[in-house]
């Protein structure tokens, strides 16, 4: 800003605020719909300050004890699916694409630049490009309905491998040259010293690798079939398909509410390598 | 920053070693099932699913003969369009006024970016709560003022509900970028511009916009793609793709042609398409990050 | 502590026709507990022939021993020796007592022995209140007593420098030369120090490896690459201001250079064409003598230096700081004792006596 114009200013607080209301607003719609109870929303208009049912619907969620025309699955399960398999989607990409990424940045070997193009390529295979034979695969491999289903045609990276090889093509070359006087072969020198330098890089792709596995919808709609390996997302989808007027929508919106705090959290507590990670990791 | 190490290690069996996890992953789940659609797309499959038989691109034939594949391409078209339009306009003004308030700037900017944190289905449920024709609030508000909002009958009005829900979660992600790229125009420019005489809303679009074009056109690329891919969740939650087939876009086809109506062939030879489109907007969008590399 | 053996190295870049010969064919021989000093020009193949030594790149033809032991297809760390790098390649995310102790570490050092050796290096560097510090919390001096500490407690057999001062500033270079002297004196370890800056090959070597695209020019103690260059190249690079080159025709006591005849205080080593070397500070102003015609002075200090032309090829003095500036355009008169001219064949560019 170069002048003073206090209007300008006022304008861009209102604005901002603006903003910040118009998109709180459905997470504020949602929290009230949480605390009412199935009887008070169906009344429309529903009103905007909050009841006094949030105890009983948001247990009603967790055990799945509600009555509701759609899905009764108990919510507690269903988090713990998604919350097991974004950590192993987040941690077993972090992993696979650090032993990748120092593989094609400190040694040289015969097709290294065929390996550096064949990961490129995944880049432009997102799971909705492939969604019926990639089924296919994790059928005949008995993969459906189990963890390992849910997260392994998921957890190799492109991206994360990318970023990984971006980070170390900066660490100066005489880290290396001194370590391997010292004696240090490859192995020291990746656990010794790259390890620690790379925390802030693999903190910011934790936080963007566990929302990718948490709010994984395509892919298990497709691989889960029985309720209790229903991740949470799509557990709240089926409890909508009763219809609309028989649904249960302050149970819904106390599952969303829950839904959306691990993440929430997650971006919330880790915001600064959060963003530094979005923003370097598109360079 | 250097292409290639000045030394490397001399292993031969190692890095074949470090990399075998991501290698077999992509072997078996992205190159494996890539060739499949490939080979999906050039059969058939017979009535009772006992053969298939070669028929060359006649899938591809079909779909570009079929008037619901078409009309999802104008669907898909229409949806990234307004996405992309609203989403990046929304994003910039509020990035803007962000870029002005000195007091309170890292507050508004933890309440502007935890959208990214929502599941693009949980969205979809958020505003199908919001607009739900018998109970939404705001469906509610807008009959009260005389508008019929119905998205289970009206076209327009689905179209309008899914857009509302991609545009609120992605603005938080373009918010970021647009804020990150103002901050990096050096403030000389914009103090040189107003000793020169330029007002604030000239500044803006003479220096700032075009200084800001390299981020808008990596955004606009970025905004495709999402609402290529990434927006299954929020069709699937809240229109199924309806009413009738007013918002299936292409990956939703795809994923209905493909489980629902089991169509393999047609569903493969729609992926394969998807594939090329992919192809197209990557390469795009990493000739547009060099360009900005080297603005 | 051991001798350093070179015997006809070569490097190569790349095969067959893509080929690029960077070193042709060097041969030195390094004393037991002898301090080399490596100068050259950028891209002479200095650093590349010390990381040979080290091991950082592959010797493409030729031998290499440290000690009696042929080094070819010894990895760096089993080679017992030490490097100190330009940019000191200092471990960031460890305390400067965990960079000292790594390489002991690795080599399964009792803790107490680490710790022994560790406080003795800190001594001698003046380091022991800094060890509990990152290296970036360390100033450009300290972090480079801290790359020679590493170097210091691995007790090597020798010490491999490359261009450890380039990064400092002028007062912290001469203070660490110093210092890197002091140490040499006590540890007596075999060193090989790479560097562009002839100063300080000239102040830390006890014999200089002058190098020039890829071969040596002249190995020798300071006094004899100061006082006789093996060839044009070496008396121009060592020496500052550099040595006056003069081009001309000798005949017994007289140089002709185009129109202009010179007298010799010394009959020429031979007829023909010759290259006649003389320092700007070995030049005497005199009553008679060679023309110099003046351009132009700087005044440095403690002497001047007064730029000319001599018989029409330009010609540096070296004057007295006191002494009053020549005018430009005033002519001055030099003479030469003999014991101070080089004479250089004009084709080989080496030295003829």
């Amino acid at each position: 800003m170069v002048e003073r114009r206090p209007a300008l200013t006022v304008l861009s607080h209102v604005v901002l605020m603006l903003g910040v209301l118009v998109v709180a607003f459905p997470l504020y719609v949602a929290f009230v719909a949480s605390t009412q109870t199935s009887h008070e929303i169906q009344q429309a208009p529903m009103s905007l300050l909050p009841g006094s049912h949030a105890l009983v619907n948001y247990r009603d969620a967790l055990l799945g004890s509600a009555g509701s025309a759609g899905s009764n699955a108990p919510v507690a399960r269903m988090m713990w699916v998604s919350l097991v398999s974004a950590l192993i989607i987040a941690l077993g990409k972090i992993a696979i694409s650090l032993l990748s990424a120092f593989a094609i940045v400190y040694f040289r070997f015969p097709g290294r630049g065929l390996v550096f193009w064949s990961i490129f390529v995944t880049l432009m295979l997102p799971v909705e490009v492939r969604i019926g034979p990639t089924y296919q695969v994790v059928a005949d491999l008995k993969m459906l309905n189990s963890y390992a289903g849910l997260t392994v045609p998921l957890i190799a990276s492109a991206t994360a491998t990318f970023l990984f090889r971006q980070f170390f093509l900066t660490v100066p070359d005489e880290l290396m040259e001194a370590a391997r006087i010292d004696g240090a072969g490859p192995l020291r020198f990746l656990r010794d010293h790259l390890l620690p330098l790379s925390k802030t890089s693999m903190a910011a792709l934790f936080v963007i690798q566990f929302i990718y596995g948490w709010n994984q919808y395509l892919w298990p709609l497709l691989v889960t079939t029985e309720e209790p390996m229903y991740p949470v997302v799509i557990g709240i989808k089926r409890m909508i398909a009763g219809g609309e007027a028989a649904v249960d929508w302050n149970i819904v919106m106390a599952t969303a509410l829950l839904a959306m705090i691990p993440p929430a959290l997650v971006v919330v507590l880790m915001q600064r390598w959060f963003v530094k990670g979005l923003v370097d990791s598109e360079k | 920053m250097a292409q290639e190490k000045r030394v490397s290690y001399r292993s031969r069996w190692l890095p074949w070693l470090l990399l075998a996890p991501q290698g077999l992953v992509i072997a078996v789940f992205f190159f494996w099932p890539a060739g499949q659609a490939l080979m999906q797309a050039l059969q058939r499959q017979d009535a009772f699913g006992l053969g298939t038989e070669w028929v060359g691109l006649e899938n591809f034939q079909a779909l570009w003969n079929d008037p619901s594949y078409l009309a999802s391409f104008r669907t898909t078209a229409l949806f990234s369009v307004l996405v992309a339009t609203f989403g990046l306009g929304l994003a910039l003004l509020l990035a803007v006024m962000a870029n002005r308030v000195l007091r309170g700037a890292t507050v508004y900017k933890t309440l502007l970016i935890w959208p990214y944190a929502v599941a693009p289905a949980i969205a979809g449920v958020l505003w199908l709560f919001l607009f739900a024709p018998a109970v939404g609030v705001v469906a509610h508000q807008l009959q009260a003022w005389g508008l019929p909002w119905n998205h289970l009958l009206r076209g327009d009005h689905a179209m309008a509900l899914v857009v509302m829900a991609a545009v609120w979660k992605q603005i938080s992600y373009n918010f970021l970028f647009f804020l990150a790229g103002l901050q990096s125009i050096p403030k000389s420019l914009i103090e040189a511009a107003a000793i020169d005489g330029a007002g604030p809303w000239k500044r803006f679009w003479t220096i700032t916009f075009p200084l800001l074009s390299p981020t808008s056109f990596f955004l606009l690329v970025i905004n495709i793609v999402y609402a290529f891919f990434d927006t299954f969740g929020i069709i699937d939650a809240a229109t199924q793709g309806g009413p009738g087939q007013e918002t299936a876009v292409l990956v939703y086809k795809v994923y209905y042609d493909g489980f629902k109506a089991l169509d393999l062939g047609g569903s493969a030879a729609q992926s394969v398409v998807l594939m090329t489109v992919v192809i197209v907007l990557t390469v795009l969008q990493f000739r547009f990050v060099e360009r900005r590399v080297n603005y | 502590m051991a001798s350093i053996s070179i015997r006809q190295v070569v490097k190569r870049y790349g095969t067959g026709a893509k080929a690029h010969q960077v070193i042709h064919g060097v041969d030195a021989q390094i004393a037991d507990g002898e301090f080399i000093v490596i100068v050259g020009p950028s891209g002479c193949g200095k650093s590349t022939l010390l990381r040979m030594v080290a091991g950082l790149e592959e010797i493409s033809a030729g031998e290499i021993a440290i000690g009696s032991r042929v080094v070819n297809e010894v990895e760096p760390a089993e080679r017992d020796i030490a490097m100190v790098f330009q940019n000191y390649a200092l471990y960031p995310h460890m305390s400067v007592f965990e960079n000292m102790a790594y390489g002991l570490k690795l080599r399964k050092l009792p803790t107490a022995q680490i710790r022994e050796r560790v406080d003795r290096a800190a001594a001698i560097l003046e380091l022991g209140h800094l060890l509990g510090r990152k290296p970036r919390e360390l100033s450009g001096g300290q972090r480079q007593r801290v790359a020679m500490g590493r170097a210091i407690v691995r007790e090597p057999q020798a010490f491999l420098f490359d261009e450890p001062l380039s990064n400092l500033d002028a007062k912290l270079r001469v203070q660490t030369r110093l210092e890197i002297q002091k140490l040499h004196r006590s540890l007596n370890v075999t060193s090989l120090f790479v560097t562009h800056d002839q100063v300080e090959a000239m102040t830390l070597a006890q014999r200089i490896i002058v190098m020039n695209a890829g071969r040596i020019e002249q190995i020798g103690t300071p006094e004899a690459v100061y006082g006789r260059p093996a060839t044009t190249f070496v008396a121009g690079f060592i020496g500052a201001p550099a040595m006056n080159l003069l081009r001309g025709d000798a005949n017994a006591r007289v140089f002709s250079m185009g129109e202009q005849v010179l007298e010799l205080p010394a009959p020429a080593p031979r007829r023909g064409e010759l290259i006649l070397g003389l320092r700007p500070e070995h030049a005497v102003q005199a009553q008679d003598g060679w023309p110099l015609i003046v351009e132009a002075s700087e005044m440095l200090g403690a002497e001047r230096l007064v730029y000319g032309q001599l018989a029409g090829q330009p010609f540096t003095l070296r004057i007295d700081g006191l002494a009053a500036a020549p005018a430009p355009g005033s002519q001055l008169m030099l003479q030469a004792p003999a014991e101070r001219l080089h004479w250089f064949d004009p084709a080989s560019q080496q030295r003829v006596e």
